[in-house]
């Protein structure tokens, strides 16, 4: 298993090169210059395309792609991602504020997604075609396709302006802090990312159990004389368990993207903000400093599926 | 005579289908007296596992036992409040099933699946004593190295050795009754003989009655001492085994027996019944064997259902023509 985890870590880098070398073209591609941003037309006076030559050469930008590339991974494999261009504060230390929001925000809803999701998914199987069936299907079929803005802006309109229970932006109350505090404005946010998981959970759940319930070792375990909820507890849910697990771990790098839309309606200091910040002022150091750790987040949880899937399924050896 | 230990009667069994329901299990009957090995014997869909399920209360949720009854030492199974059943079950009947590939729960040890049956129904077994107990049993089905193999799953154990297995958890309570359906059905020739062997050794130890559900006509010879063979849902004929190898009085039964190979004659090509199966949602009317019935000849008497009649001690014919089979050896062309 350790040399398993090992061997795949080292194959992730090699891969993590390839990817970076990809982002960092394509964002040379982008449309827009962040020079031509920092010196303002309307204020500079002056020799301005000397001035923006001057600037590029200061920033290295004028070198050949190849040699930006490499001065770029020489410096990220020192731990220095760059300084954003519109804030000069290393880039580092940006996504690393930004990061404890997120992931207070993603592993919130990832756990409202996984308690709501998959108890009904395996609920709606064990009642297949009646009326909890198609309730949970109707319901996870609303989660998925309605989109997560709109909701949230419901939740606002609904908790946070007519009834006035809820915190509709931020993470705490100006001046203020404290749990509760917390805990309130993580409510509407956290609450409509997790059920939009659980639409797919419950899917996802419910197939996997479905596809448990037919094996012929549930009838064994019948034919011992254990009870419908040992034969279902024990033996049907771990086995559907198994292949969740997996998707679970997988979806994880969506989750993150999908943070975007909701960060931005609750003005939630998170990465997903930083990011679309990021890309309406042209910060490429910032957005390459994003985009590469979703790239280690995807390659991380991919490995972790794999881990998990051998842990709880002993016919799989890593 | 003794009271039958169980005793299957009339039961009719039906599945939930598209567009209507199928009758697999058309009012049968038998019965299995204590520490007796019946054998049943049919071809695949003919109800054979159905009519055991039925009486266990063990049908999928699309199957249904719409009349009759199974009566276990005195108390009919059919309609029975499950927790009653849940009682019954791997206590007093142990079940052994034909593919020991899926039959266990992968992703449990073999010795958690066998120790979850004696906690079940000996209350204060400690964990402890029961996988104590899971080791002797482990071992008395012939399985070495008893304390590592209860600690692995499945997937560590071969085809053969998961039978085994499968055996001794289907004994672990010391069940009056084991069923066993088509225990070797799965395996390879050479362990069948050997599963067959320990089947028979665990029931002459513990002197439980055993059912022996199968398509093998030579596990059948080999095994039991009654015989009850199944077509289309129904019984069509029940004797000792004796008298069914030699003395068959349904051209069903013939027509399997024609269709054994035998060491002492060279043959071209095996006699096979001719035709298929009926499709048991539109069975033929009157007799189900009709169409493929040498014996049937365009005879009226045909079209109706044939009773199952007595046509010797101990012995019965659904035909209409039985007699006609007295004193013939062999098949019926």
């Amino acid at each position: 298993m350790v040399a398993y985890v090992v061997r795949r870590l080292l194959v992730s880098a090699v891969v993590l090169v390839g990817i970076s070398m990809l982002l960092f073209t394509l964002l040379q591609l982008m449309p827009g210059d962040p020079v031509e941003m920092m010196i303002d037309p309307m204020s500079f006076s002056g020799d301005r395309a000397a001035a923006i030559a001057r600037r590029r050469e200061q920033l290295g930008l004028d070198a050949s792609l190849p040699i930006q590339y490499v001065r770029w991974a020489g410096e990220f494999l020192q731990g220095n991602l760059g300084f954003s261009y519109s804030t000069s504060r290393p880039v580092a230390e940006v996504m690393v504020e930004r990061l404890g929001p997120t992931v207070r925000l993603m592993g919130t809803a990832l756990v409202i997604g996984l308690l709501a999701g998959i108890p009904v998914g395996i609920l709606a199987a064990l009642r297949r075609n009646t009326l909890v069936d198609y309730g949970a299907a109707a319901l996870s079929l609303v989660a998925i396709s309605v989109p997560s803005f709109f909701v949230a802006l419901l939740g606002i309109y609904v908790f946070g302006l007519k009834l006035d229970w809820l915190p509709t932006g931020g993470m705490n109350s100006v001046g203020g802090g404290g749990l509760v505090d917390s805990l309130r404005h993580l409510v509407l946010p956290a609450g409509i990312l997790g059920l939009a998981l659980a639409g797919p959970y419950v899917r996802y759940a419910r197939a996997a159990m479905l596809e448990v319930l037919g094996q012929d070792f549930l009838t064994t375990a019948r034919s011992k004389g254990l009870s419908r909820r040992r034969v279902v507890g024990r033996h049907a849910l771990h086995n559907a368990l198994i292949p969740l697990v997996t998707v679970v771990a997988i979806q994880i790098p969506v989750l993150f993207a999908g943070a975007v839309v909701v960060e931005q309606v609750f003005a939630w200091p998170g990465m997903g903000r930083l990011a679309l910040e990021a890309v309406l002022a042209r910060d490429y150091p910032i957005l390459l400093g994003f985009v590469m750790a979703i790239a280690v987040l995807v390659l991380l949880c991919n490995l972790l599926a794999d881990v998990a899937y051998a842990v709880i399924d002993p016919r799989i050896r890593l | 005579m003794t009271e039958p230990l169980l005793s299957i009667d009339e039961i009719v069994t039906e599945f939930r289908v598209e567009g209507g329901v199928v009758r697999a299990v058309n009012g049968v009957s038998l019965d299995v007296r204590p520490g007796e090995t019946v054998g049943v014997v049919g071809e695949s869909g003919s109800g054979k596992s159905v009519t055991m399920m039925s009486a266990l209360g063990l049908l999928p949720g699309h199957g249904r036992v719409v009349a009759g009854h199974a009566r276990f030492r005195g108390r009919d199974l059919v309609g029975l409040a499950e927790r009653e059943l849940e009682r019954i079950r791997g206590r007093e009947i142990g079940l052994v099933f034909q593919d020991p590939m899926t039959a266990f729960n992968p992703v449990m040890t073999v010795g958690e699946q066998i120790a979850e049956g004696l906690r079940r129904h000996q209350a204060g077994l400690s964990r402890r004593a029961a996988g104590a107990r899971v080791v002797e049993l482990l071992a008395e089905v012939g399985i070495p190295a008893p304390e590592r193999r209860a600690r692995q799953y499945p997937h560590e154990f071969s085809g053969g050795m998961r039978q085994r297995a499968m055996i001794a958890m289907a004994m672990a309570n010391r069940p009056a009754l084991i069923i066993a359906d088509e225990p070797t059905t799965a395996l390879d020739v050479t362990i069948q003989a050997q599963i067959l062997d320990l089947l028979g050794r665990v029931q002459q130890e513990t002197e439980a009655a055993l059912i022996m559900i199968t398509h093998d006509l030579g596990v059948i010879a080999e095994m039991t001492e009654r015989v009850v063979v199944m077509y289309a849902g129904r019984v069509v004929e029940t004797a000792d085994v004796d008298t069914v190898f030699h003395e068959a009085r349904h051209p069903y039964t013939r027509g399997l027996l024609r269709s054994l190979p035998r060491l002492d004659h060279r043959v071209a090509e095996l006699p096979a019944i001719g035709g298929q199966p009926p499709n048991p949602q539109a069975l033929p009317p009157g007799c189900s064997y009709r169409p493929r019935c040498p014996l049937n000849q365009g005879r009226d008497e045909c079209l109706t259902r044939p009773e199952l009649n007595p046509a010797g001690r101990g012995h019965r014919s659904a035909c209409h023509f039985h007699a006609e089979l007295a004193g013939l050896t062999g098949g019926v062309e």
